[in-house]
């Protein structure tokens, strides 16, 4: 399908990416919005409860109790068909654990952002991945946004991939809590009109506000129909392979910003290359670029789409290297390495590669790493390279002994 | 409109037979008398529990009317979501307005316990919805553990008769008047047995500019342990014996919607069900008169609230 | 009901067929039916009201009959009938009258 679409020129502001997400959710003005305030997304939600008080959405604000409550009246909201949305972090995604499943089984095409944030104990506000790798089977659709930009533009294109009629999941994308979330930085906006446009209308096949076709949502199930329920979402994940790019390239005519699973900087060529997600891949640019200089042949590998993950892909672009470092701001205790590790790994050897890979755990609990420590990195590759042997396969980075 | 059974037998029953409710189950008695009391179009929603197993095995339903089950807590929730998009899309022009009223039956395990907070919530915010608690005393559908709702000496699995223990140890949470509290157009207990009282409630409940909350007493025969045909005849004991009371708190005014004629003492209902059998053996009329202490203290304290003389 | 493949069911659950719960005969469970006096029968329809699985069948406002496909034998329309014109009669016994 030719798609013909006109280039919209951008209005450049500045604004952290807490309050760009909340511009873009005034923007595609959802039916309603139930969400719940913790740090540090709260910005999200009083931000949005200005658009609300001003009568610059239409949107129907419900400021519920708690962040269980906030899905499960995203969950009704949804199957009434019309378009939901919600905001988190940490321990309220934590909190509606349950019912991500109880979303994602009923096939609602609930939005949902997520600034991340560590999960307890002991408490801490910061920034890592363990909220949304924590919710990782969910059957939710994850996007990993690496800066303001990227926040802005994920939240906008997760309306049109989780309501794909092929699709018809959950979707959440997900931005680095008070590094992305809480920082300010120049980003281009869409006008009002061209986002209205880019989501279009929603049209629910069947709500259950249609009293004259009555649907029963959410039936028990038994042996006998469960596992056929749960094929069918998985068939949805694959195909949700194929559209997050398709979304991509739409949103990429229009705002000159292409977005497919994920992005390769100066990979192609590269020795040694580092595979990250969110704010990091970002300090990792600058990293690749003054080794470049150096002539060291380094190379990112920027993951966007982490559920479905784009195995295939993943894996023509790493199998080549002579060594990779793959960095998890996540920890999954008493596996042999951690979620992004995991999966990089997998699609490697399922795809006939087997270069030498480690993993590294970074950041967490809002821990800063800076260039240098990705210095470190590539130096440890090096290293691998050079010597033939990997050494350790997990790592911490940053932490003191 | 009037309630007139000559009239709603003509209409078919938006809960279609087939379900897997046990033989003699006021649950579903429950829940076709609301609906056939309310002329408007309705959604349903249904926490986890019997009435939600026993009427959507997959892949059959019995709901004539659209129905959401989403999970055990969270009936409150689920109904306020839906009732939201209803008022956003309508305000939109995105859909007409059908007067369409939002309805969760949920059990007493949903309600007094797992599903408060929920509850609470969308009490609070004032979204319009009729919440009906189908309250038989206990976690039923998972094999007749205790909750909140379950009375004192009452045996369950969990709160067995054993060399130690007679049974609950902790007095029923009164539950109408917490919802009470919440200052909300409408509340009300009602019974099954009083078909006509629980209809011109649940008219009154949907009827009201915010939302209502029901608490039905439904007599269980496999929890309660008595045999299937007489759960409406329990439902009779337990207005008759003043267990259980029919009242409204409209706008925060309370009042009684019927005084026994002659006050049953608790022994009848005691001796009516397998449940409270341990109390009637010899050495424990202590605790028999406990319970009747129990049942005294919240009557008087009810006819005082509704402004009714004690005699 | 035949089991059906992934792709020939409505995804996430969706039941689309209101009310088919009707397919499924709960009248197998009885162990006892109610058998009516028609002749004793005042209509009052309390029967109606009280019936947990909408068993008993009304035509114009008068009692007609009993669902016998759904009837689970229960026994609340014999006890709570005002005019005693309902009797619970064991199954063997009834079918073998029919």
């Amino acid at each position: 399908m030719t798609l013909k679409i006109e280039r919209v020129k951008g209005d450049p502001v500045a604004l952290d990416g807490d309050r760009a997400v909340a511009e873009a959710m005034r923007q595609m003005n959802p039916d309603v919005v139930a969400a719940y305030p913790i740090t540090p997304q709260t910005e999200i939600v009083q931000r949005f409860s200005e658009f609300v008080a001003n009568g610059d959405v239409d949107t129907e604000f419900v400021p519920v109790e708690s962040e269980h409550a906030a899905m499960s009246v995203c969950i009704g909201a949804s199957a009434a068909g019309g378009r939901t949305q919600t905001a988190t972090a940490g321990a309220g995604l934590a909190f509606m654990w349950e019912v991500l499943w109880v979303a994602s089984g009923t096939r609602l095409p609930i939005v949902m952002h997520v600034v991340n944030r560590s999960l307890s104990a002991p408490l801490n506000i910061l920034c890592d991945h363990s909220d949304s790798m924590g919710a990782r089977d969910a059957g939710w659709i994850q996007l990993y946004g690496e800066n303001v930009q990227e926040a802005y533009d994920n939240a906008i294109q997760t309306v049109r991939i989780a309501e794909h009629p092929d699709v018809m999941l959950p979707t959440l994308h997900a931005l680095d809590g008070f590094i992305v979330g809480h920082n300010v930085e120049r980003l281009e906006l869409l006008p009002d009109e061209a986002v209205r446009e880019f989501i279009g209308t929603y049209k629910p096949e069947h709500s259950l506000l249609d009293v004259d076709h009555p649907v029963t949502y959410g039936p028990n199930d038994y042996h006998d129909y469960f596992f056929e329920h749960k094929r069918q979402q998985a068939a949805a994940m694959e195909k949700a392979l194929e559209i997050v790019p398709v979304i991509g390239e739409e949103y990429g005519e229009l705002s000159g910003r292409y977005y497919g699973l994920m992005e390769e900087y100066k990979l192609d060529d590269a020795h040694f290359a580092t595979v990250a997600l969110g704010s990091t891949a970002g300090t990792t640019k600058v990293v690749v670029d003054e080794l470049r200089d150096q002539g060291i042949k380094a190379g990112l590998l920027k993951l966007r789409c982490f559920r479905p993950f784009p195995a295939a892909a993943v894996a023509a672009a790493l199998g080549n290297k002579k060594a990779i470092a793959v960095l998890d701001r996540s920890v999954s205790f008493g596996a042999q390495g951690n979620p992004l590790f995991l999966e990089v790994c997998t699609a490697l050897l399922t795809h006939g590669f087997a270069p030498k890979v480690v993993n590294y755990v970074f950041g967490l609990g809002g821990r800063d790493t800076r260039p240098a420590q990705i210095h470190q990195v590539y130096r440890d590759l090096m290293d691998i390279e050079s010597r033939g042997l990997v050494g350790p396969t997990l790592r911490y980075l940053g932490v003191r002994e | 409109m009037a309630i007139n059974l000559k009239q709603m037998s003509a209409e078919q029953d938006l809960l279609a037979p087939g379900h897997r409710a046990c033989a003699g189950c006021p649950e579903t008695i429950i829940v076709r008398q609301v609906l056939h009391a309310i002329e408007d179009p309705v959604v349903v929603a249904t926490p986890t529990g019997c009435l939600e197993i026993v009427s959507s095995p997959y892949p059959y339903t019995s709901w004539r009317v659209p129905w959401i089950h989403s999970a055990f807590e969270n009936a409150a929730s689920t109904i306020a979501g839906v009732e939201t998009m209803y008022r956003s899309l309508v305000k939109q022009g995105k859909m007409e307005d059908r007067g369409i009223k939002f309805i969760a039956f949920a059990g007493d395990g949903a309600t007094y316990d797992i599903g408060l907070q929920f509850l609470s919530g969308a009490l609070e915010r004032g979204h319009k919805f009729l919440y009906v608690c189908l309250n038989n005393e206990a976690y039923m559908n998972t094999g007749i553990q205790r909750s909140s709702a379950t009375p004192l000496g009452t045996w369950t699995t969990t709160s067995p008769v054993g060399a130690v223990m007679p049974g609950k140890k902790e007095n029923r949470k009164d539950i109408t008047a917490i919802i009470a509290a919440h200052n909300i157009p409408y509340v009300a207990q009602a019974a099954p047995h009083a078909w006509r009282d629980l209809m011109t409630k649940a008219q009154k409940a949907v009827a009201a500019d915010g939302p209502s909350f029901i608490n039905v007493l439904a007599p269980c025969p496999r929890g309660w342990r008595f045999p299937p045909e007489e759960s409406i005849a329990i439902s009779r004991l337990a207005v008759e014996t003043c267990v259980w009371s029919l009242y409204e708190v409209i706008d925060g005014e309370w009042r009684l919607s019927h005084r026994p004629s002659s006050k049953k003492p608790i022994a009848d209902w005691l001796k009516s069900q397998g449940r409270f059998q341990h109390l009637l053996r010899p050495g424990n009329e202590h605790l028999v008169d406990t319970l009747q202490q129990a049942v005294d203290r919240e009557w008087a304290k009810l006819l005082e609230r509704c402004k009714v003389a004690a005699s | 009901m035949e089991l059906k493949g992934w792709k020939e069911i409505p995804i996430g659950g969706l039941i689309l067929d209101a009310g088919n719960s009707e397919e499924y005969e709960t009248g197998s469970w009885r162990s006892s039916r109610p058998i009516i006096d028609m002749d004793r029968c005042s209509h009052c329809m309390i029967c109606w009201v009280f019936c947990p699985d909408s068993a008993v069948l009304v035509e114009d406002g008068k009692v007609i009959g009993i669902d016998l496909a759904h009837c689970k034998g229960c026994g609340i329309c014999a006890q709570e009938c005002s005019r005693r014109a309902i009797s619970m009669v064991e199954e063997s016994l009834a079918e073998a009258e029919v």
